[in-house]
């Protein structure tokens, strides 16, 4: 048997190789079983972001192309802001002016420096938990209120917002990352795309099937996974025999990098790079940000079912990443207890008054229910118009009761 | 027990009440005072200590017991090898499924809303569905599919859908959605005991609203078997699920002896040229049709025979939805004995609204008063 001939890995690596198939199919020179081997290659598809921050918010590596310590500041805002909501939006839900809310504790920083490093011409395509990524990109909160308390109102994303509705069925919205992505190529215009989505959804179909496709077509899409460690009360190790998320890519033919999720500066780092791939033309990568869930996955979860105090407590005491920023900041004497009790004074009074407006927003929607008909098509065709009619005249005499 | 039909079980009347208080109580040992979530859950014991073949699956069914309990104590009882949280992957759920009965199992899947078996769909249709067709009867499938259906409990997005009449719709699946605890136990055991695939919809909506005195030994209700849940003379309302309950309602709160007269003032406004004092008198005879495919024809044709009036109230939406199966048999086998038009309440033909909104969808009971108005008025 004769040994397998190394591939050069020179052309691989930081950019995918499109010819390594057609390369491995032409070169058997007419030697039976032999193969090329491609091992090198694929190894250089998977890679880890260094990191910037430790633990206990010491500098461990250099910053990230084009950021500065006062990025800490402008981003620690945004970490305390998310937060500050979430606490609220929790709250909300415990006194009954919400429904079930799924809180984003604990997955801050993987949304702040993942959204801080878009583009205003790039898109961003959430899941159901990226309310600080969606506020980042300029969602007001009220849309996310609006939507968790239950009017469609909250899905109708502003037109100047680059921001696609929320995904609740997991992993729907992948394929359609795929194909605006794909639109976007097809009409040559510049922009990436970033599409979020949690470790549950890597076990669908969908997963899968989307990044074979943008594999492909060499999509400007960046596939975001927050690995949270939990899917509802699966943990990842149940999720997937693989090591890592990331190295899913490696099968669909471009990189993928694991990244601190909890370091801010890191994801920043990961998905920058991934961004300025896929506006090159490079195609995509899959960037897994290994982060904590630490509240519980909806309001409506209790997580002492299916994981210890103990666990939380190391992820809350020793890895929450606000700590691990503001600890950094406050080394460089660009934070100080003053400022953090201005910004959370803002944060609270923002929120505050993106609760009143979604308040009265559920107050609009429900003063015209016949509104629930209005959208289903473009035009309403005789059927509905009739149905809306009856709902009119015979329901609309049942208000308060049923 | 009522509930709990014997000789062929068609279209049994009912005569303890459908629907016991919360303090109803139980029968000595040999029953247990179990709302609908709870039958479910002695269901699954019971089918699971009789037959080792029973595997129960699906996401977080194991250690959290499911997002709705129903498999609660399951996986402390028979272990990770027989209550198996799965990766979150819906189409390999029913598709595994479909493989393990194939191959002498009898697997128990959860898909954890209605509205994620949309993406096993494929698996249902095209396989789980025909497989014994397609192979002449040499595999079988053996498969029962537990999902929780329906809205009224302000849900999120996709977790309020009624999509019964798509499955209903697939010839090879059998569908079946229980509006009481002991029919909840008595048709999972019945679904259990089936060589082919059973799409058996627990209505979320009343998983925890009431209790019943349930045998606490196993027992079937059998499938396609509908039950009378009260004898009546002047019209006919079939229903199923959850809306059942909307229907009783409106016997209850417009039954001869009880007239609300806020009600009527609400909804007189409303109906405006229908007689709506007329119905709170009116004798209804109310069918729960338990299962779908197959459905109980006999005692619906014989009830609109009687009858000569028919009203059909379902959650899903009206267009393609299973009312109009009905609807369409009856005029197919007993137009003659019609007095007046068949009426259908269904959910509006537009999707689910959320949760602030999500009632109008509902059949509610002006509605259900309104059919009864206009079906009496022919
Ligand atoms: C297709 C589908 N199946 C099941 C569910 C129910 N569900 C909601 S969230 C969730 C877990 C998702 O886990 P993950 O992808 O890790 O995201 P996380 O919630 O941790 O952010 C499940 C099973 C759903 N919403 N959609
Ligand atoms: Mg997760």
């Amino acid at each position: 048997m004769t040994k397998p001939v190394p591939t050069s890995p020179s052309t691989i690596g930081n950019s995918t190789d499109p010819d390594l198939g057609r390369r491995l199919e032409h070169s058997h020179n007419g030697v039976a079983h032999s193969l090329p081997s491609v091992s090198q290659s694929l190894v250089e598809l998977y890679r880890e972001t260094p990191p910037v921050l430790a633990p206990d918010g010491t500098q461990v590596g250099p910053f990230p192309a084009g950021l500065t310590p006062a990025d800490g500041v402008t981003l620690y805002r945004w970490l305390l802001l998310g937060r500050v909501f979430d606490e609220k939006a929790v709250h909300l839900q415990r006194q009954g002016r919400m429904g079930t809310y799924p809180p984003l504790v604990g997955q801050e920083a993987a949304q702040a420096g993942s959204a801080y490093a878009l583009h205003p011409e790039d898109w961003l395509i959430p899941s159901y938990r990226d309310h600080l990524a969606a506020r980042m990109r300029g969602l007001s909160f009220r849309y996310t209120l609006m939507y968790w308390m239950g009017i469609e109102e909250g899905n109708r994303i502003p037109d100047d917002v680059q921001v696609f509705t929320t995904a609740v069925s997991i992993g729907d919205q992948l394929p359609h990352a795929t194909g605006a992505a794909l639109a976007t190529q097809l009409l040559h215009e510049k922009r990436a795309f970033i599409v979020y989505f949690g470790d549950g959804a890597t076990s669908e179909g969908d997963f899968h099937e989307s990044l074979n496709f943008a594999g492909v077509y060499r999509l400007p899409l960046v596939y975001f996974c927050q690995n949270n460690q939990y899917a509802i009360s699966t943990p990842r190790t149940r999720q997937t025999a693989s090591a890592t998320i990331a190295q899913k890519a490696i099968a669909y033919g471009f990189p993928g990098e694991r990244v601190d999720g909890n370091d801010v500066f890191a994801v920043y780092d990961a998905v920058h790079r991934a961004l300025e791939r896929a506006r090159a033309g490079e195609g995509p990568t899959l960037v897994e940000a290994v982060t904590y869930r630490l509240g519980p996955h909806t309001t409506a979860d209790d997580p002492s079912r299916y994981r210890s105090k103990d666990e939380e407590e190391i992820w809350a005491k020793q890895r929450d990443p606000l700590l691990r920023l503001r600890r950094f900041l406050q080394s460089q004497n660009l934070w100080t207890d003053e400022d953090e009790e201005r910004a959370r004074a803002e944060a609270v009074a923002e929120v505050q008054q993106e609760i009143a407006a979604a308040e009265a927003a559920v107050q609009e929607a429900k003063r015209h229910p016949e509104q629930i008909f209005d959208h289903t098509f473009a035009k309403l065709p005789l059927y509905l118009q009739r149905q809306r009619q009856e709902f009119l005249t015979v329901t609309r005499g049942d208000n308060g009761q049923s | 027990m009522a509930a709990v039909t014997g000789e062929e079980g068609r279209g049994v009347a009912v005569s303890t009440p459908h629907r016991t208080s919360k303090n109803g109580s139980t029968n000595g040992s040999a029953s247990l005072n179990l709302n609908l979530v709870e039958a479910i859950n002695q269901a699954l014991h019971l089918a699971m200590e009789r037959d080792s073949r029973v595997v129960v699956m699906g996401e977080d069914v194991g250690r959290n017991g499911g997002v709705f309990r129903a498999t609660d104590g399951l996986w402390q009882r028979f272990g990770p090898e027989r209550v198996i949280d799965t990766p979150l992957a819906e189409s390999v759920i029913v598709g595994a499924a479909v493989g393990m009965a194939a191959f002498g199992l009898r697997p128990v899947a959860e898909i954890q809303f209605e509205g994620f078996t949309y993406l096993a769909f494929d698996q249902l249709v095209t396989q789980a569905a025909r497989l014994r067709n397609r192979s002449r009867g040499r595999f079988r499938v053996p498969l029962v599919l537990r999902a929780p259906h329906g809205g009224g409990v302000r849900a999120p997005e996709h977790h309020s859908e009624a999509p019964e009449a798509l499955y209903a719709h697939v010839p090879g699946l059998q569908v079946v959605i229980p509006s009481n605890p002991c029919d909840a136990k008595g048709l999972l055991l019945a679904a259990l005991q089936q060589d082919d695939p059973v799409i058996f919809f627990e209505p979320k909506r009343i998983y925890r609203a009431f209790r019943q005195s349930v045998p606490q030994e196993a027992y079937t209700v059998p499938i396609g078997a509908a039950a009378v849940v009260r004898e009546g003379h002047d019209v006919t309302v079939v229903s199923w699920g959850a809306s059942v309950h909307s229907v009783l309602d409106v016997i209850a709160k417009h039954g001869v002896d009880d007239n609300n007269s806020t009600d009527h003032a609400a909804s007189a406004d409303g109906i405006g040229h229908l007689d709506v004092d007329a119905v709170s008198h009116l004798d209804v005879e109310l069918i729960d049709l338990r299962s779908l495919k197959p459905w109980d024809e006999e005692t619906v044709l014989h009830s609109v025979e009687k009858t000569g009036r028919l009203v059909v109230v379902q959650e899903a939406w009206q267009t393609g939805g299973f009312g109009s199966e009905i609807i369409s048999r009856v005029a197919q086998k007993a137009l003659y004995s019609l007095q007046a038009p068949p009426v259908l309440v269904g959910g509006w033909d537009i999707p689910v609204p959320l949760a602030q909104l999500e009632r109008e969808q509902l059949p509610s009971s002006v509605r259900i008063r309104a059919a009864l108005a206009q079906v009496m008025q022919g």
